[in-house]
């Protein structure tokens, strides 16, 4: 640097330092301590057992066994050294890694799972069934949260995914009874979901109308629609109405009987493997073919789209539309698959849980997928813990998936960037 | 298809009752760079979005060799050989420079695969025929500005383009790149084809232009040869005679009152947009800073005003030090300060000019007594200052919103320069402003420094600095490149702009 002029004599005031945020070391270092006090000093003295794989499985591989108090202080351990190293690396003005609180995330999960089940009635789980049934939970959530990454990824914020998953939930079970077979259900489904979709499409595309608002009111309206359907229509007449056909479980033989991996993968229902397309489809035609460049495209800077002859909202209202279809398939999963039969607000809130996994997965397919799961293992750890008998209230198990979406939305795998253009409507000039 | 010639005839452009352009006959020989010349919101960029078939004409007729067109979309007017490079670029930034180009005509394999082989090789051949050394796999954000518009420019000429049309280009440049981007313009003329200019500033103008056609209000004015003086061409741009030069006496510094030590900003991502600066101001003295857009201008005027979080260092004014005070205290210790963005920083649009005009001032006497505030007082200050400023609105209660640009930032410039000032901050002064309100703003700024306040100065257009400035700060990446005597030649200032210090060496990293 070089001036001109020589500095004046005049006295400046204290140069302050720039740190990088205190937020990753002192969360860590506060939980961990709370696992150390909790889950270390205060743990249980049973033997916590975590089983592997299920009698008569082709392959029995032995329990996992793990002392509820002396498992509890080493997982404390580990979890204060990683918070060490992340005060650490603060001191030295740099920032954590990023997988370093996923890492931490992970322990602290295991150690609060290995405190419940050590403190439990009945110390033993079954950590095949845990993942499994997660897989299952997150079905419906993996079918919102794709339909969300659709939306945003071509640049309307979907917020009606529970609308969609609803009205979905709906039909199938209507149509699958009325029809005695599944797999129009589904169809059908996947219609009522495009049908809400469009709607969404119309008003935020066409009219301008604010795209959260419009959610929310096909949230509410489908929610009245279905109520009132099913309270006039379904429940006098079950018979006819409401014993939907089920979509049944066709696990794939011999693949089905590895453990853990097996009845994740390969012992689902048609929708279930569906899932797995569906993921797999979305990440390639969205990363790796022309549609999915020109989808983002529109996302990202519709007017450089306009410019170059695509029709930036044709585009908008066709993937929207796709993004209904899909959560209606998702919407299927609870009548056909999960429960034999539809009840009002079936979907309990999932929609809004698929839309924190699309934006903790970060507006990617695949990242929407994982972050469905983390959400499904919650819901499931519920239930499970429900009925080995924990010590811990059942109120406060129920709120459990709601809080890990708090804190996974709350970014403490620090801040994502969505697509530019998502929630603001294009005009032209 | 070899060399194009393009008319537009009788061609108005209506939004609800204003015309944007109205019955405008323009005719682009081919292998010729034509200018549109003409101020800020003239119709130029209208004219070129209705050409490029973005706006529909409310009436007139598009010819290419004599043929009538009738474009629908900019799918339309690309395949009849006309390609564009917008003044903000149509470019996505987190595509890579090969997904930008092949957007809309993307090479696949079977099944909607994308193939981009075909245009990485199509952008290696162009990049090597015009020199232009673009990566067709680099990201697009992370280029620099100049790079990007070559990216668009790559675009055009990979659709085939035989009229470019290049939309106020050299708004974003350094020096150095807008003399490079004038040698890309001349080989391509070269090479066979058009290329509509379209700029408002006059040096570029001459430099390259065979033909100059100014618009003034919507309409044609009148051809120009480039040979013309800058005089008669920027008369002709506001339709008045215009004095290009201000002529201000010398300055007389006095006691250096405002000094900055040090100060860094660091941005969301962690990095510092400002990085360590320091320099004074003496008061009756101007110190400009240049740079170009985006080098920390803004957050540096932004700190000092105390608007900007995660800040450094230490900013004195009169002894008394302004860093972490509110930003109430702050104006309150007798800083002025006209926002870049007088839209949205500067002014409140929906209200009306006189409540525009007391906005910093609302809750004192003589404008308030406790709780209530003194209409009379308000409007009888408004009148005053219209009539000093020269504000043109139809009353002091319009919305300041409806008031074209020089006279809204005449409103900010009156309210800022209303009070009793230690130190004056003005950030682009003149964007958007009409050549005539540019002279008026500028003598009102000369007359703050003469009347013994320090006066900071940013600006991004050279001429404003050199015209207003008794001292040059340059600024690069966030950091003080260095700092000029007024008088320094542009060359020099242009290599600071690019980070080369005064003295040589490169002050990158």
């Amino acid at each position: 640097m070089t001036t001109a002029t020589k500095p004046a004599p005049v006295p400046a005031g204290p140069t302050t330092a720039l740190r990088p945020s205190l937020k990753v070391p002192v969360s860590l270092g506060v939980l961990s301590l709370v696992a150390l006090v909790f889950f270390g000093f205060l743990g249980p003295s049973k033997t916590a057992e975590m089983k592997v794989s299920e009698q008569g499985d082709a392959m029995e591989l032995p329990a996992i066994l793990i002392p509820g108090q002396g498992g509890g202080i080493a997982l404390a351990i580990l979890l204060l050294a990683m918070a060490a190293y992340s005060v650490y690396l603060w001191s030295k003005g740099e920032r954590s890694p990023k997988w370093l609180p996923i890492a931490f995330a992970v322990v602290f999960v295991f150690a609060l799972l290995v405190w419940i089940v050590a403190g439990a009635r009945e110390p033993s789980i079954s950590l095949a069934g845990l993942i499994a049934g997660s897989v299952t939970l997150a079905v419906p959530l993996v079918f919102g949260s794709l339909s969300g990454v659709l939306c945003e990824r071509v640049g309307v914020v979907n917020i009606a995914i529970e609308g969609q998953l609803l009205g979905g939930a709906f039909t199938a079970a209507l149509v699958a009874t009325v029809t005695h077979n599944a797999y129009v259900g589904l169809l059908a489904a996947a219609a009522a979901g495009a049908l809400v979709s469009m709607v969404l499409a119309v008003f935020s595309i066409k009219y301008l109308v604010n795209q959260i608002i419009v959610g929310v009111v096909l949230n509410v309206l489908v929610s009245g629609l279905t109520g009132f359907l099913f309270g006039t229509v379904m429940a006098p007449d079950k018979e006819l109405f409401n014993t939907p056909a089920r979509l049944d479980i066709l696990p794939i033989p011999f693949l089905s009987d590895i453990p853990i991996i097996g009845p994740i993968l390969f012992e689902q229902s048609v929708a279930g493997y569906l899932m797995y397309v569906a993921v797999a489809v979305v990440w390639v035609g969205l990363f790796k073919t022309r549609w999915g460049l020109r989808v983002r495209a529109v996302g990202e800077h519709p007017q450089a789209a306009d410019t170059l002859g695509i029709n930036v909202n044709a585009t908008r209202f066709w993937n929207v539309t796709l993004g209904g279809a899909i959560a209606g398939i998702g919407g299927a999963i609870f009548t056909l698959v999960t429960i034999d039969s539809f009840t009002k607000e079936i979907s309990g809130g999932r929609g809004f849980i698929a839309l924190a996994a699309l934006i903790f997965g970060r507006w990617n397919p695949i990242g929407a997928f994982l972050a469905s799961l983390l959400f499904g293992f919650a819901y499931n750890l519920q239930s499970i813990l429900g009925i080995i008998g924990t010590p811990v209230p059942s109120q406060f198990m129920a709120m459990l998936p709601y809080l890990v979406t708090i804190f996974a939305v709350a970014g403490l795998v620090g801040r994502s960037r969505p697509p530019a253009a998502s929630g603001i409507p294009y005009v032209k000039g | 298809m070899g060399v194009v010639k393009l008319e537009l005839k009788g061609i108005s452009k209506a939004f609800g009752s204003f015309y944007a352009n109205q019955d405008i006959d323009l005719v682009v020989e081919s292998g010729q760079i034509h200018c549109l010349l003409g101020e800020n919101g003239a119709g130029k960029s209208t004219l070129m979005n209705v050409l490029y078939g973005l706006y529909e004409p409310t009436a007139g007729r598009i010819l290419v060799d004599g043929k009538p067109m009738n474009f629908r979309g900019p799918g339309d007017a690309m395949a009849a050989g006309i390609g564009m490079v917008h003044q903000h670029f149509m470019l996505i930034p987190v595509f890579t420079v090969a997904e930008n180009v092949a957007l809309g005509a993307e090479p696949t394999s079977p099944g909607g695969i994308l193939n981009l082989e075909k245009t990485r090789k199509e952008i290696r051949e162009i990049s090597e025929r015009y020199g232009f050394d673009v990566d067709p796999d680099a990201l697009v954000e992370d280029l620099p500005v100049g790079v990007q518009q070559r990216v668009e420019i790559i675009k055009a000429l990979v659709r085939n383009a035989k009229v470019l049309i290049l939309d106020e280009p050299t708004a974003v440049l350094t020096p150095q790149e807008t003399d490079e981007l004038l040698d890309i313009m001349r080989q391509l003329k070269a090479a066979g084809t058009s290329i509509v200019f379209i700029s408002h500033k006059l040096r570029e103008v001459k430099a390259v232009s065979d033909v100059i056609t100014v618009i003034r209000r919507g309409k044609v004015v009148g051809d120009a040869p480039p040979t013309a003086s800058p005089t008669e061409l920027a008369s002709m741009m506001v339709g008045r005679p215009v004095s290009l030069s201000l002529n201000k006496a010398a300055a007389q510094p006095g006691e250096t009152t405002f000094v900055v030590r040090d100060l860094t900003v660091r941005a969301a991502n962690g990095t510092n947009v400002v990085d360590g600066i320091s320099f004074e101001i003496a008061k009756g003295e101007i110190l400009a800073v240049a740079g170009v857009q985006g080098n920390g201008q803004t957050e540096l005027t932004e700190a000092i005003l105390g608007v900007q979080e995660h800040v450094a260092g230490s900013v004195m004014l009169d002894g008394k030090e302004l860093l972490g005070l509110p930003v109430k205290e702050v104006l309150r210790s007798g800083v002025g300060f006209v926002p870049e963005d007088r839209t949205h920083d500067g002014l409140v649009g929906p209200f009306s000019v006189a409540e525009n005009l007391v906005l910093d001032l609302y809750d004192q006497a003589p404008f308030a007594r406790g709780v209530s505030m003194s209409p009379a007082k308000v409007s009888g200050n408004a009148e005053a200052k219209i009539k000093e400023f020269d504000i043109r609105t139809p009353s002091a209660g319009s919305a300041a919103g409806t008031l074209s640009g020089g006279n809204q930032q005449k409103v900010v410039m009156a309210r800022e320069l209303s009070r009793p000032l230690r130190l004056f901050i003005a950030s682009q002064p003149t964007r958007g402003v009409d050549v005539g309100s540019i002279e008026f703003l500028h003598r009102r700024i000369i007359a703050e420094r003469d009347a013994g306040t320090p006066v900071m100065i940013v600006s991004t257009e050279l001429d404003e600095v050199a015209e207003l400035a008794d001292r040059i700060a340059v600024l690069y990446k966030g950091k003080l490149v260095g700092i000029v005597p007024a008088g320094t030649p542009r060359d020099t200032l242009g290599l600071m702009m690019a980070g080369v210090g005064p003295e040589g060496g490169s002050n990158d990293n």
